[in-house]
């Protein structure tokens, strides 16, 4: 009888496979953007920061920064969701997840519609992605963000997104 | 209420100068706007395609800037904005955004927006959305 993986082996592997999907893509790093993973479920964060902000009257965040975190949100998560059964399962090796590496190659967005649903505040904002359908050739999904209250969201985004194929023989 | 110069129009929101757009041209309901490739831009490290969400706040920032060129407008907010990318931007290239408003009621605009890197008539995104429009308060 085989015995189960020690707790820390099974967090240390998934965490480092979801830093190489996120530390590899420039733009994230310039939002600021981060994820928290609690088993397979994440939830990206976007930490205020001042150049954040669209409108300095109010002052409330770009909706362009909106915009592109919940597109961030919805890639990685299909990115993650693609890699998950792999990485579970062994069949995939953890030594070879290093950025650039073409098992991280993410999702390309085909369209996204965002709704804006209340001004974005000047501070942290939190999104979660569902994917809706996950096809060989491409997904759908919907993304929720909010800030104080998880029941106010303050932008919702649906968005349809190419899946990387895998190379031909 | 005089319109802010078109080259501090930009400069007044953060996230906006944060990206380096400039604006080209301003005025009857339309907008262009340029945003230069950067590295800390990028979407995808092994093309050096400037990630979507980059696109995104360009289209967003140029339809707004179209809201705000109609007539009588002082301020503008999204409200729904949908956006297709038909193809990659071309690594190292300068995007430049064109929105137009083609339709407006008392409190909503409706904007349109291309934008193109020059290497092809194929735009690299289209966009469509709905705007808030505030106005200015007319006399009796």
């Amino acid at each position: 009888m085989t015995r189960p993986e020690p707790v820390q082996v099974i967090k240390q592997r998934r965490d480092a496979v979801l830093h190489a999907l996120v530390e590899g893509v420039p733009y994230i790093a310039f939002l600021g953007v981060r994820f928290d993973r609690l088993g397979d479920e994440l939830t990206a964060i976007l930490p205020y920061d001042a150049k954040l902000i669209g409108n300095p009257a109010l002052p409330a965040l770009h909706g362009g920064a909106t915009a592109s975190f919940l597109e961030i949100a919805a890639i990685i998560e299909l990115g993650w969701a693609r890699l998950w059964a792999d990485m579970e399962s062994g069949r995939l090796d953890p030594a070879q997840v290093q950025p650039g590496a073409a098992s991280l190659r993410l999702p390309r967005t085909i369209d996204v519609t965002v709704d804006y649903l209340r001004a974005g505040l000047p501070r942290d904002a939190y999104a979660r992605a569902r994917v809706n359908r996950f096809g060989r050739r491409y997904a759908s999904v919907r993304v929720d963000a909010w800030q104080d209250n998880r029941d106010r969201p303050f932008a919702q985004a649906t968005g349809h997104f190419m899946m990387p194929q895998p190379p031909r023989d | 209420m005089p319109r802010p110069a078109p080259e501090a129009f930009l400069a007044a929101l953060p996230f906006a100068a944060a990206l380096g757009m400039r604006l080209e041209s301003l005025g009857q309901g339309r907008a262009r706007i340029g945003m230069d490739w950067d590295a800390r831009f990028v979407g995808d490290p092994a093309t050096g395609v400037i990630h979507g969400g980059a696109v995104s706040a360009l289209m967003d920032t140029c339809c707004g800037a179209a809201v705000l060129a109609c007539e009588g407008a002082i301020g503008t907010a999204t409200i729904d904005l949908r956006i297709d990318y038909m193809r990659a931007a071309r690594p190292g290239a300068r995007i430049v955004a064109e929105a137009q408003c083609y339709h407006t009621t008392r409190t909503v605009a409706f904007v349109r927006a291309t934008a193109t890197d020059g290497a092809s008539d194929t735009p690299v995104a289209s966009a469509t959305g709905a705007f808030v429009i505030d106005r200015e308060a007319t006399r009796p």
